[in-house]
C-alpha cells in the first residue's frame, strides 16, 4: 500500500516553511483521504523555468532551476513522474541560441532522479518557430499517456503564436475522448489557461473553450497549467483548473495592477513567490492533494 | 409641383450638406457622417516589435470605432478584450481592420495577442472611452 505521507520534518529542513496544501476533487474527498489505495501516486509539476532569462527580477536566474531540481530530488516518497508545463527556456530570436538554451535546460534537469520526466512547450519555447526546436529535443508537443488508471492529455496551445489549439488538435482531442468512458479519470496539462482568465494580459487560449466543452461530459476532468507564474485555482463548471508557480519570477495577481510586469525580487526573502507543486493523486476517489513547495530554503 | 426657385434652394442645401460631410475626410481627420449610418471613427496605426504607434487611443462611448492597423515587421495581433474585438492577424504590409462600438466608459487595454518575441508582454496600449 502506498501511503501519501510526506516526511514533514525532512521537508521543513529543506524548505524552511511548510508547503500550502490545496485539496481538490469530488465531494467526500476529505473523507476518502484516510483510505489510501494501491494505485495512489504522486507527481510533481514544475513550470516556467525560463532558462536563459537574465534580469533584475531574478538575480539568481542561473541557479534557481538547479535549486528546484535539488529540492525535487529530496522529496520522499519519490514521485512517479515529473512534468514541466512549458516555458522551459526564455525566448530568443536566434534559432541557434534557442537550441543552446534547450540543450542546457535538458542537461540541468537530467539531474532529476525520477526516471519519468515529461515536458510540454510554452510560447517562449515554441511560438517563434512553431515548435520546431522544441520538437528536436522533446518530441511531440501534444500527446497522451496513462498511469495507474488516470488518462493524461497533454495539449499544445503555444506552437501557434496566436495561442490557439487549432482545428487539427481539437479533432485529435475529440477522437481521444471518444474512446473514454464518461467516468474516466482525466488530467489535462497545458501551458496557457484553457479558459479566459485575463485576456487583457494574454492569459487565455483563443479556442480553449472548445476543449473545455469537449471535457464537460466527463465528470472527472482536471487541468494543470502554467504561464501565469503564480498559484491559481479556478473552476469551469465541475472542471478544476490549477495554475503553478514559476521558477524564474512571479507575476501579479490577475488585474491587480495596470501591467503584468514581474514582481520585484525581494532580497529579504529571496525566491519568494517561486516554487513547484506536488500532486497527490488518488484515482479511486478522483481527488488531488496539491502541495506547494518553495524553490529553496530561507536564507 | 416644384417651382424653379424651390428646386434651386434644394440643390444648394444638398450641396452644403454633402460638403459638410466630406470636409473631415478631406482634411484627413478620419471621420465622416453618413445620412443614415451612425458616425464612426477610423483610427490608423502601426505596430512593430515592441511598440504600437499609438500608445493611447481616446474614443467616445456609443460611437463605432474602426482600427486600421498594419505591421512594420513581423506578424502581430491586435485585441481589445473588453469589447471582444480582435484582428485575426496583423501582417506586414497589409491593413487589418478591427471594428467595435464601445458601450461603456473607462480605461481599457489593447494588446498584441500573437507572440512576437521577448518584448511581447509589453506590447500594449490604453483605450480611453469617454462620454
Amino acid at each position: 500500500m502506498i501511503r501519501l505521507k510526506i516526511d514533514r520534518r525532512k521537508f521543513l529542513k529543506l524548505a524552511g516553511v511548510g508547503g500550502a496544501v490545496f485539496a481538490s476533487g469530488l465531494p467526500g474527498w476529505a473523507e476518502a483521504q484516510s483510505m489510501a489505495k494501491a494505485d495512489d501516486f504522486l507527481f510533481v509539476q514544475l513550470s516556467d523555468t525560463h532558462w536563459g532569462f537574465q534580469g533584475a527580477p531574478n538575480p539568481d536566474a542561473g541557479g534557481t532551476l538547479r535549486k528546484a531540481v535539488a529540492a525535487v530530488n529530496e522529496l520522499s516518497p519519490v514521485p512517479d513522474f515529473v512534468i514541466f508545463t512549458g516555458d522551459l527556456t526564455h525566448t530568443t530570436d536566434d534559432p541557434q541560441e534557442r537550441r543552446h538554451r534547450l540543450t542546457q535546460f535538458k542537461e540541468i534537469v537530467s539531474a532529476i532522479k525520477v526516471k519519468d520526466v515529461k515536458f510540454i512547450p510554452g510560447e517562449h519555447d515554441a511560438s517563434l518557430d512553431r515548435g520546431k526546436a522544441y520538437g528536436e529535443f522533446f518530441g511531440p508537443t501534444h500527446y497522451t499517456f496513462d498511469h495507474k488508471g488516470v488518462h493524461f492529455i497533454v495539449l499544445d496551445n503555444v506552437s501557434d503564436p496566436a495561442a490557439a489549439l487549432g482545428e487539427e488538435q481539437l479533432t485529435w482531442l475529440k477522437a481521444d475522448l471518444a474512446g473514454l468512458d464518461r467516468d474516466a479519470r482525466i488530467v489535462v496539462f497545458a501551458h496557457r489557461p484553457l479558459f479566459d482568465l485575463m485576456p487583457q494580459w494574454d492569459w487565455a487560449t483563443r479556442d480553449g473553450a472548445k476543449a473545455v466543452e469537449m471535457l464537460m461530459p466527463f465528470k472527472n476532468a482536471t487541468v494543470f497549467y502554467g504561464h501565469i507564474h503564480q498559484e491559481h485555482h479556478h473552476a469551469t463548471g465541475h472542471i478544476q483548473h490549477h495554475a503553478a508557480k514559476s521558477l524564474i519570477f512571479p507575476l501579479p495577481a490577475p488585474g491587480s495592477q495596470p501591467k503584468r510586469a514581474p514582481l520585484a525580487w525581494n532580497p529579504a526573502q529571496p525566491y519568494s513567490g517561486l516554487g513547484f507543486r506536488q500532486v497527490g493523486t488518488r484515482p479511486a476517489a478522483y481527488g488531488f492533494d496539491l502541495t506547494e513547495f518553495p524553490v529553496a530554503k530561507k536564507a | 409641383m416644384t417651382t424653379g426657385a424651390t428646386a434651386a434652394w434644394t440643390r444648394r442645401r444638398w450641396l452644403k450638406a454633402a460638403l459638410a460631410a466630406a470636409a473631415p475626410a478631406a482634411l484627413g481627420l478620419g471621420t465622416y457622417h453618413a445620412a443614415a449610418a451612425p458616425r464612426q471613427v477610423v483610427i490608423k496605426m502601426t505596430v512593430k516589435r515592441f511598440e504600437f504607434s499609438k500608445k493611447v487611443i481616446v474614443v467616445k462611448k456609443g460611437v463605432p470605432v474602426v482600427i486600421e492597423i498594419t505591421s512594420l515587421d513581423v506578424p502581430h495581433g491586435f485585441a481589445v478584450p473588453d469589447f471582444h474585438a480582435r484582428a485575426e492577424i496583423v501582417m506586414p504590409g497589409k491593413v487589418a481592420q478591427v471594428r467595435f462600438t464601445p458601450d461603456k466608459i473607462g480605461e481599457f487595454q489593447y494588446l498584441c495577442d500573437i507572440f512576437c518575441g521577448e518584448g511581447h508582454e509589453k506590447l500594449e496600449g490604453r483605450l480611453i472611452v469617454r462620454v
